[in-house]
Order: C-alpha cells, then structure tokens, then sequence
C-alpha cells in the first residue's frame, strides 16, 4: 500500500477546489472581497498542495519552470502594455477610458481592469510558484519516518 | 452610549497572538516555532476580518498562514531542526528595544482616530471620494478593486514590478531548478 494514502486521496479531491476557489477569487473581485493578488496566491497553493503530496518533482512535470518563467515576465507586459495601448489611444498611461466606446457605462475602465488584473494573476501566481521551485528544490526530501 | 461587543472579539484575538508570540519566543523547536508563525497569521486574519478589512484578511490568510508557512518549512529543513542558545545579554537588548517601540506607540495611541470614526482621515478626503465617484466611473460595484486596479492603477503596477523583481531575484540566486551546482557537473 502505498504512504499517506489518505493524504493523496484528499490532496487530489481538494486541489480542483482549491483551483476553482481561486479563479472564483480572481473572476468576482468585481463584487466581493479578493483581487488578483490573493487568487494568484490560491492558484500558486493548489500547486503546492499538489508538490508538497506528491513530491516536486512530479509538481515539475506538471507546471515547468520555463513556464513559470515566461508567464512571470508575461504578466508584468500585459500590465505595461495596457498601458501603452491607453497611451496609443490618445490618454494617459494606464487610463482605460478610451479602450471601449461606451462612455455611458464607463466599459473601457471594466476592460482595462479585467486585463490589468489578469496579468497580475499571472505574475504573482508565476512568482510565488518560482520562489517554492526554488526552495523546495534544494531541501531534501523528508524521510519517512519524520512524517 | 452603547457598547461594542464586536471588541471582545478583537481583544480575545489579540490576546491568543500574544500568546503565541510568548510561545515562539520561549520554543526552541524551529518546526513547532514555523507552525505556531503560522497560527499567529491565520489569527490575525481573523482579526482583520473581525475589524471589516477583509481583503487584507484574505491576503493574510493565504500568503501569511499559506505559503509563508511552507516557504519557512522548506528553508527551515535546510538547516538544523533546533536553534542554538541565545546569550542572556541579547535576550536583554532585545527586551530593551521593544519596551521602548512599545512605549513609543502607546504614547501615539491618543493621537490616532477613534476606530470607524466619521473624521478620521480614511474615512475623510480622499477615501470618501472614491467611494462616490466609483459608481459612475467605474460602473464596479467593488470600490477596493475600482481603486487598485483603475484609480490607483499605476501604485498596482509598481507592485507588480516588485513582485517580479522578487521573483526574478529568487530565480538569479537560487535557480528555479533548485538543484545545486553539483549535481549538474
């Protein structure tokens, strides 16, 4: 039988949750309590959740850490390059008005946040991941009876 | 004049950090210390929810009680599982220092406004427009996000940067592979 049988079992039924709790975070910020920044956090703790059970290593060959770095870099474009779009648009940096017609109800400020915010989900979720590659890569691995 | 009995809650919260902190402070096992680190964080969470900051709440929560945690866990089994003994003299300086820290912010306490209070300077300026205005500018409902995101889009950005400064930095000294040098010769 393999160790921590239970662990896994509860480790692979929460980590979806856990990930859809997340985008939840990120999607309604909207209406409710949250922001880019925690739901980046969540996401990056589904992923730890899943290193931490089944070991780095296979957390690796899930998300790997090329990829963590273009989308850590990519977040942080999007963000400037949003605001050199608004910048192109004839208004300020970072000022969104002009990036839908629809004065009326103010939908380029909608627009600009929900793009603004998405590569900050990127960049945090990419950097929070990076820093436990980082760490958890040089610790070693925890032997079976200190569990 | 009625009474606020939201603050018990505040004042039991507070006194369960103190608690903890008392307990850090006199452990010297770094894995019960890191676990109680991260008990003090989902305390004070509660916390900032029970004084209605729930964004910071939830920050908390996830980065302070989370990851923080597993972050301390993976350095701490890098070095030893127990901390050396501190010299008496240390133990005194540092008693020194926060006596007088804490003597010092008590001393302020009197000029800070009272909680929720209508003339505070949150609560006034600057705040209370943004709370007036976000309806017809923003057309969100969330203020919080009106204002990171669009109002205060540039500070969002710059916190961004930092976060990937920091990522970057973790990723040029350490690797993001993590391995150590030797095992790759």
């Amino acid at each position: 039988m393999t160790p921590h049988l239970i662990l896994r079992v509860v480790a692979k039924l929460l980590i979806p949750f856990i990930l859809v709790f997340g985008f939840y975070v990120h999607f309604h910020a909207k209406y409710a309590p949250g922001g880019a920044f925690q739901a980046g956090v969540i996401l990056a703790a589904a992923l730890i959740l899943y290193a931490l059970i089944f070991g780095v290593d296979a957390a690796r060959a899930a998300v790997p850490p090329w990829a963590v770095r273009v989308t850590m870099a990519l977040g942080a474009a999007i963000f400037s390059a949003v605001g050199f779009v608004t910048m192109a648009l004839g208004a300020n940096y970072l000022d969104y008005t002009p990036l839908h017609p629809n004065l009326e109800l103010a939908r380029g400020q909608y627009i600009g946040i929900v793009v603004v915010e998405i590569g900050v989900l990127m960049t945090v979720t990419a950097v929070i991941i990076a820093i436990f590659y980082a760490f958890a890569g040089r610790s070693p691995e925890i032997t079976e009876e200190e569990w | 004049m009625n009474f606020d009995y939201t603050q018990i809650f505040d004042y039991a919260l507070l006194l369960m950090m103190l608690a903890v902190g008392v307990a850090v402070i006199r452990l010297r096992n770094l894995f019960a210390i890191v676990m109680l680190t991260g008990v003090y964080s989902l305390l004070s969470a509660a916390w900032f929810v029970s004084l209605d900051a729930l964004d910071v709440g939830f920050t908390e929560a996830a980065v302070g009680a989370g990851i923080s945690t597993v972050l301390l866990l993976a350095a701490m089994l890098l070095t030893s599982r127990e901390c050396a003994p501190v010299s008496a003299m240390r133990h005194w300086a540092a008693f020194a220092v926060t006596v007088a820290a804490g003597c010092a912010l008590f001393y302020a306490l009197p000029d800070m406004p009272q909680y929720g209070a209508l003339a505070s300077p949150a609560n006034s300026g600057v705040g209370m427009d943004y709370m007036m205005r976000t309806a017809e500018d923003i057309h969100i409902p969330n203020v919080v996000t009106a204002v990171l995101g669009s109002y205060r889009g540039f500070d969002t950005m710059g916190e961004v940067f930092v976060v990937f400064a920091a990522g970057v930095g973790v990723a040029l000294i350490l690797r993001l592979t993590g391995r150590r040098r030797e095992d790759d010769v």
